[in-house]
């Protein structure tokens, strides 16, 4: 039958935070939205931590292993950067539309803005920090590098990770909606555009982007 | 976001008697839409009864020679599936048109039906919406509304549903397997969701606590005939202004039968039966596809800013009959 997630510790504190309404604020609702007035009361039980709505899961991470108590409201966006210090995710829109937080959860691409922790005790998460094996930069690392594929560099973590879950789609022969012969996957520009249009880049560095995911693909 | 439970059902009676008594609870799929809704303050459920991993995420041949697909089946893996992709290219293709790459991955098959409309006045907490909130009145009406209704729409509500695989789904005659308080039941895809009416804030006919476990698609010999096409704003990730889903069975000139859906013109995916009761027996030329999308939209009723779309409508119906005929290439 059901099952009700345990914990009665106190709620999950990013470094820095006090308890209670700020916390709310600032990290449930972001300065925008509460500017605009957009508030809940919430009965005092939920804001003391009596522990219905925290939960304990762990994440591996990069290769390794963190046991968390999280609020159960917490995207692995927000524990990986708030909670296990991993700011390697960016969080551009926190509304699935811009790709800057894209991690591999269980070896695929996904946007960790919409993704709730809690519902995915047990996995494991790879971000562009953690495709770098031994210390040396991944491929796509490298190949973004070399052609200069960013300007300010915050949608990038984003755009590599996508970029190699992409790839590996590819390789797992997934057409897309640019795939012309519906059974035969080439990598055409037109295919890498189609492919990686989920990831924005606010500096519109496509331009050089799109060479740098080629040649890892070509190889 | 408001607080809330999370619960984990370990098997479908559970997570039914879950939400059993919690009018304000609600399923989690892959979360894509529901968590972005919280996020905003639109959906504020006490409890959230996580049935992602304890539903199908098969796709399996039946015995009639039909597809069934558990509700959890991821939109990529649904799209990429070579069953799905030589007999029913459509719904493939819906997929594959819709939302991104990330989203895909996490999207499920029973959530996407689901997914609510993206009417901005729904979305924004601050302005009146009849759906949202029930009375407070219609911003879209005399708002912005070049995204909105020409089909089938009310005084009370002008959106549009979202879902370009829904559309497919519909032309494709499948079915949604579900179960709920009262058992289970089978419920055609034209069924599903409803029109507005006075009830806007109903998007389906589905009760409370109401689990869409599965999709059937029936054996339908000529759904490998059939194409998903979709007009948007840009190339790519990004919402139908218009979409079409068509199957058509032609033999020596002649259509012998014939399915067609909208996509982006009504409250719920737009079966144009009206086309094929026109088209079935004609033999195959444009100018009888023009004269059937037109009986088809000549019940439009435009509003300020979406006028656009009833030409659009028509165009993109008579491209896509004229491809599947033959006629087109
Ligand atoms: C930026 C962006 C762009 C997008 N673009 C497109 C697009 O172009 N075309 C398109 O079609 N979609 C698009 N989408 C929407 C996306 O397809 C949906 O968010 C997704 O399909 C929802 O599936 P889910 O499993 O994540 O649902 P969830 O968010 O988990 O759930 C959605 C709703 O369904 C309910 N629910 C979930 N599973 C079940 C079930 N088995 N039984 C009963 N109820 C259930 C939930 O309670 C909730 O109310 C876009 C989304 C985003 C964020
Ligand atoms: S069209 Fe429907 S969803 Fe949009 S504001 Fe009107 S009532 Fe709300
Ligand atoms: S921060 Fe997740 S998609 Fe923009
Ligand atoms: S490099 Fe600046 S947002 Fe992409």
């Amino acid at each position: 039958m059901r099952q009700r997630l345990a914990g009665h510790s106190v709620p999950f504190l990013p470094p820095g935070m006090v308890s209670g309404f700020e916390f709310q604020e600032k990290h449930m609702f972001g300065d925008r939205q509460f500017a605009e007035g957009r508030m809940f009361a919430f009965p005092s039980h939920y804001l003391k931590g009596d522990g219905f709505m925290d939960a304990e899961i762990t994440l591996r991470v990069d290769g390794e292993e963190h046991r968390l108590t999280v609020d159960t409201r917490t995207t692995i966006l927000d524990a990986l950067r708030e909670s296990i210090g991993n700011t390697s995710p960016k969080k551009g829109c926190d509304h699935g539309q811009c790709g800057a937080c894209t991690v591999l959860l269980d070896g695929r691409r996904v946007n960790s803005c919409l993704t709730l922790a809690v519902a995915h005790d047990g996995a494991e998460v790879t971000t562009s920090e953690g495709l770098s094996e031994n210390g040396e930069l991944h491929p796509m690392h490298r190949s973004f590098m070399e052609h200069d594929a960013f300007q300010c560099g915050y949608c990038t973590p984003g755009q590599i990770v996508s970029a190699v879950g992409m790839l590996d789609e590819v390789e797992a022969g997934w057409t897309s909606h640019a795939t012309e012969d519906g059974e035969n996957v080439s990598l055409s520009d037109e295919e890498i555009r189609e492919r990686m249009s989920g990831n924005l880049c606010r500096c519109a560095a496509y331009a050089n982007m799109l060479p740098a995911i080629k040649e890892v693909s070509d190889r | 976001m408001k607080p809330y439970r999370y619960e984990r059902a370990e098997d479908i009676s559970g997570a039914i008697s879950a939400l059993a008594d919690e009018p304000e609870g609600a399923f989690l799929g892959g979360g894509t839409n529901i968590v972005d809704l919280m996020k905003l303050g639109v959906s504020t459920p006490d409890v959230l009864v996580d049935v992602r991993r304890l539903m199908s995420d098969d796709i399996e041949e039946t015995e009639d020679g039909g597809v069934r697909i558990g509700a959890a089946v991821p939109n990529s893996d649904l799209a990429a599936d070579p069953t799905i992709r030589t007999r029913y290219p459509a719904l493939s293709e819906a997929l594959l048109s819709g939302a991104s790459g990330q989203l895909r991955n996490m999207a499920t098959t029973g959530g996407n039906f689901l997914q609510r409309t993206r009417c901005v006045y729904f979305q924004d907490t601050t302005t009146p919406c009849n759906k949202r909130e029930p009375g407070s009145g219609c911003s879209a009406l005399d708002g912005y509304n070049k995204n909105h209704a020409i089909l089938g729409s009310s005084e009370h509500c002008v959106a549009t549903h979202p879902s370009d695989m829904a559309v497919a789904m519909a032309a494709l005659d499948a079915f949604v397997v579900t179960h709920g308080p009262n058992g289970e039941r089978r419920i055609p895809i034209e069924e599903l969701h409803r029109l507005p009416g006075d009830e806007p804030e109903r998007d389906t006919i589905l009760e409370h606590g109401e689990l869409i476990t599965a999709v059937e698609l029936p054996p339908m010999g000529f759904s490998s005939n059939s194409k998903y096409r979709k007009v948007r704003e840009r190339a790519s990730y990004a919402f139908a202004l218009v979409s079409v889903a068509a199957a058509m069975d032609v033999e020596d000139g002649v259509v012998r039968d014939v399915r067609v859906a909208l996509g982006g013109v009504a409250h719920k995916p737009w079966r144009a039966t009206k086309v094929e009761e026109a088209l079935r027996g004609e033999p195959v030329s444009e100018e009888n596809f023009r004269a059937a999308a037109e009986i088809e939209l000549s019940e439009a009723e435009p509003l300020s800013e979406n006028a656009y779309k009833v030409p659009l409508a028509r165009n993109v119906m008579v491209r896509t009959l004229s491809d599947l005929s033959g006629e087109g290439r």
